[in-house]
């Protein structure tokens, strides 16, 4: 399905699901009623290429947490495979530990223990909120000293210590001196989050997953840690998946788009072929709806071609979820789900519609 | 004569650890039919502003000085009840920060718009149930729904009832303060859509509080910029848009995402200041890269550049110079 060389990936999850149980409620046990499921990840494919910034955007409550979070695996799938290419060290001890393999990947879903906490190190997350990911009781030493100790990592604390000044160093946190003993309340917003970004490196992380990095940030701040932390790309050779609700962001810092609805990805491609020629009319909705900062638009009523609203992901719509939304919805929209038609080089959305012209 | 006229306002917290001069000397005026966006970010003093404007400031901080002259009244003078009789959502409403909280879980919707009507005008319940319905239908709402709880709506809903009481007694002046941070893009731009609806169809005036200049383009007639509790830069938003002035205005224009744009990064280096301990002369300074001497000492007057009113030292030396 797709034309992404593999060889160009770091990581990729295929076939994904991750479902929520509710809890039934009486009525539900005494009738015998199955318990419902949040589909929150409902069928997903996606692809990280090495050393580039892949996003994922959509609106809340679409499921790019939890996608972000399950194929760093801090969520269990309920169905697919999340494959990895790890670092030399750790490919030995998966190679003789007999992790399945496929494609020159580890299947890394169902890892546990040792190789589990290995790929911790490498696997890491920045989170949405710099004022609720750090613990207010913990100086900054501390916060960055306690990866080193639960991987037991640096021989002494004077070792250690090294390693927390050169990570501060690394995130422009300068004099990392001053900052040492400082606790989170004392740091501003922008701060904090390098402190987060300095703390997802510490261990030597290979993949980061960005959730929402910088929306929490005032406007005038926001370019500067956006800015370090494709600076940090560049130098560690890093990779990126970067959740975002934010279009206008996302088409600034990133080489690939994924754009989500509901639980699916709808539309994926490089970064200007989808803003500048999106296919699906999801995407072409969100475009027309984002803010622009030209005074003239205050003269217009902007028309965004949806309608209603986003429905819940516990009674997802059949066939293709978008079809209550979307102004060409056919027969075959409310019956069948569509497939992903390639539409464009390395482009894929997943709309009826497609079919149509062909 | 303006329809709200600010003069030199300042409100100040007196918290146990100094003075927070989150309001510092700010003045404008606004028209009838008219939309104002006061931009800032987070600790510049933009929503101490719009609720000092409907003497809502929270203790410990209160007006200290200047004047709110709406209708040539000066609401500074009036007592309390009056405010709360009279002007408060009667002439001047607000659509809160955090919405979607905003509404009693355990009331009918209909019932709060009921509420905020009952309180202001000697109705029978049955003609503000009426009422409520009228509203909620401008806002885009099915009138059926009056009788709802807010749990059985969505947040972009949710937004409009709250903004469906705001309109409830007819203000000449509505508040807006963040009234889409916490919507999708989509919702967004409907709710847009609804206050550039009302402002043309009942000349109502907006004032718009937020931090994201995109949105201010898409509402806003006049901008006026706020840094650390002072307006730097105010003007027609035509002029601030294709013209920005202040060195703050041109380094937040230049921050803005733009959609499809050059795919450069650009920001203000330096934080917003500390409003305990302001830093002296122009507050911008710090992080301002034209800083002279004269801005570490003095704070700037205004200087009227063909319309823009801007608070920068810069303007000065252009004066003297030619």
């Amino acid at each position: 399905m797709s034309t992404y060389s593999y060889k160009d990936l770091i990581l990729f999850g295929e076939g994904l699901k991750v479902y929520f149980s509710l809890a039934r409620s009486l009525t539900e046990v005494l009738t015998f009623k199955k318990g419902r499921n949040v589909r929150a990840v409902d069928g997903v494919n996606i692809y990280l290429p090495r050393n580039k910034v892949t996003c994922l955007v959509g609106e809340s409550g679409c499921g790019k947490t939890t996608l972000g979070r399950s194929i760093i695996g801090l969520i269990r799938p309920t169905e697919g495979r999340i494959y990895y290419k790890p670092s030399k060290e750790l490919e030995e001890l998966m190679e003789k530990e007999g992790v399945p393999k496929r494609e020159g990947f580890y299947d890394i879903t169902d890892v546990s223990g040792k190789i589990y906490k290995l790929l911790r190190r490498e696997l890491q997350i920045v989170f949405q909120d710099p004022y609720g990911s750090l613990n207010p009781r913990m100086t900054v030493k501390e916060i960055l000293e306690e990866p080193l100790i639960i991987h037991g990592i640096g021989e002494s604390e004077d070792e250690r210590l090294e390693m927390v000044i050169k990570a501060l160093t690394d995130v422009k946190l300068t004099p990392p001196e001053e900052f040492l003993n400082l606790y989170p309340f004392q740091l501003s917003g922008g701060q904090r989050q390098r402190v987060n970004i300095a703390r997802a490196l510490i261990l030597g992380a290979k993949v980061v997953v960005a959730d929402e990095p910088v929306s929490m940030l005032d406007v005038s701040i926001r370019a500067e840690i956006l800015k370090l932390m494709l600076d940090l790309k560049e130098n560690r050779d890093l990779t990126y998946l970067f959740i975002t609700h934010d279009l206008a962001v996302a088409s600034i810092i990133c080489d690939y788009i994924n754009i989500m609805y509901l639980g699916k990805i709808v539309e994926r491609g490089p970064t200007d072929e989808v803003i500048k020629n999106p296919k699906h009319p999801y995407t072409q909705a969100l475009l027309v709806a984002v803010p622009q900062p030209d005074p003239k638009g205050r003269w217009v009523i902007k028309e965004v071609p949806i309608k209603g609203e986003v429905p819940s992901a516990i009674n997802i719509p059949p066939g293709c979820r978008f079809h209550p939304r979307c102004l060409y919805a056919m027969d075959i929209c409310q019956r069948e789900e569509p497939p992903e038609y390639l539409v464009g080089k390395d482009h894929y959305s997943a709309c009826w519609l497609h079919k149509e012209k062909k | 004569m303006p329809l709200l006229e600010v003069k030199g306002l300042k409100i100040y917290y007196f918290t146990l650890r100094g003075v927070v001069k989150a309001v510092d000397n700010v003045s404008f005026t606004l028209e009838k039919g008219e939309s104002l966006a006061i931009v800032g970010e987070s600790g510049s003093g933009k929503s101490t502003l719009g609720y000092g404007l409907i003497r809502l400031v929270p203790p410990p901080g209160r007006i200290v000085e200047g004047e709110i002259i709406l209708d040539g009244t000066d609401l500074t003078k009036l007592p309390e009840s009056r405010i709360r009789r009279e002007i408060r959502w009667k002439r001047i409403s607000m659509v809160f920060q955090g919405a979607l909280n905003a509404l009693n879980p355990v009331k009918r919707v209909g019932d709060q718009i009921v509420d905020a009507i009952l309180a202001h005008e000697s109705v029978t319940k049955k003609e503000a149930l009426q009422r409520a319905m009228e509203l909620l239908k401008a806002v885009g709402i099915d009138p059926r729904r009056v009788n709802n709880y807010p749990h059985e709506f969505s947040g972009g809903m949710k937004q409009r009832v709250v903004i469906a009481m705001a309109l409830a007694l007819n203000p000449d002046i509505v508040i807006a303060d963040e009234p889409t941070t916490a919507l999708d893009v989509v919702v967004q731009a409907q709710i847009l859509n609804l206050l550039k609806k009302l402002k043309q169809e009942r000349k109502m005036s907006i004032i718009l509080i937020t931090h994201d200049l995109s949105l201010v383009a898409e509402l806003a007639d006049k901008v006026a910029i706020m840094y650390g509790g002072k307006l730097v830069e105010i003007g027609s938003s035509d002029d601030i848009y294709t013209d920005p002035k202040h060195p703050y205005t041109k380094g937040l224009m230049a921050s803005i995402p733009r959609l499809g744009g050059k795919k450069e990064l650009y920001w203000i280096p330096g934080n917003p200041p500390d409003l305990r301990s302001p830093p002296p002369g122009c507050r911008f300074h710090p992080r301002c890269p034209y800083a002279m001497d004269i801005c570490r000492v003095k704070e700037p007057p205004y200087y009227n550049i063909k319309g823009v009113s801007v608070a920068c030292w810069l303007f000065e030396e252009k004066k003297s110079g030619g």
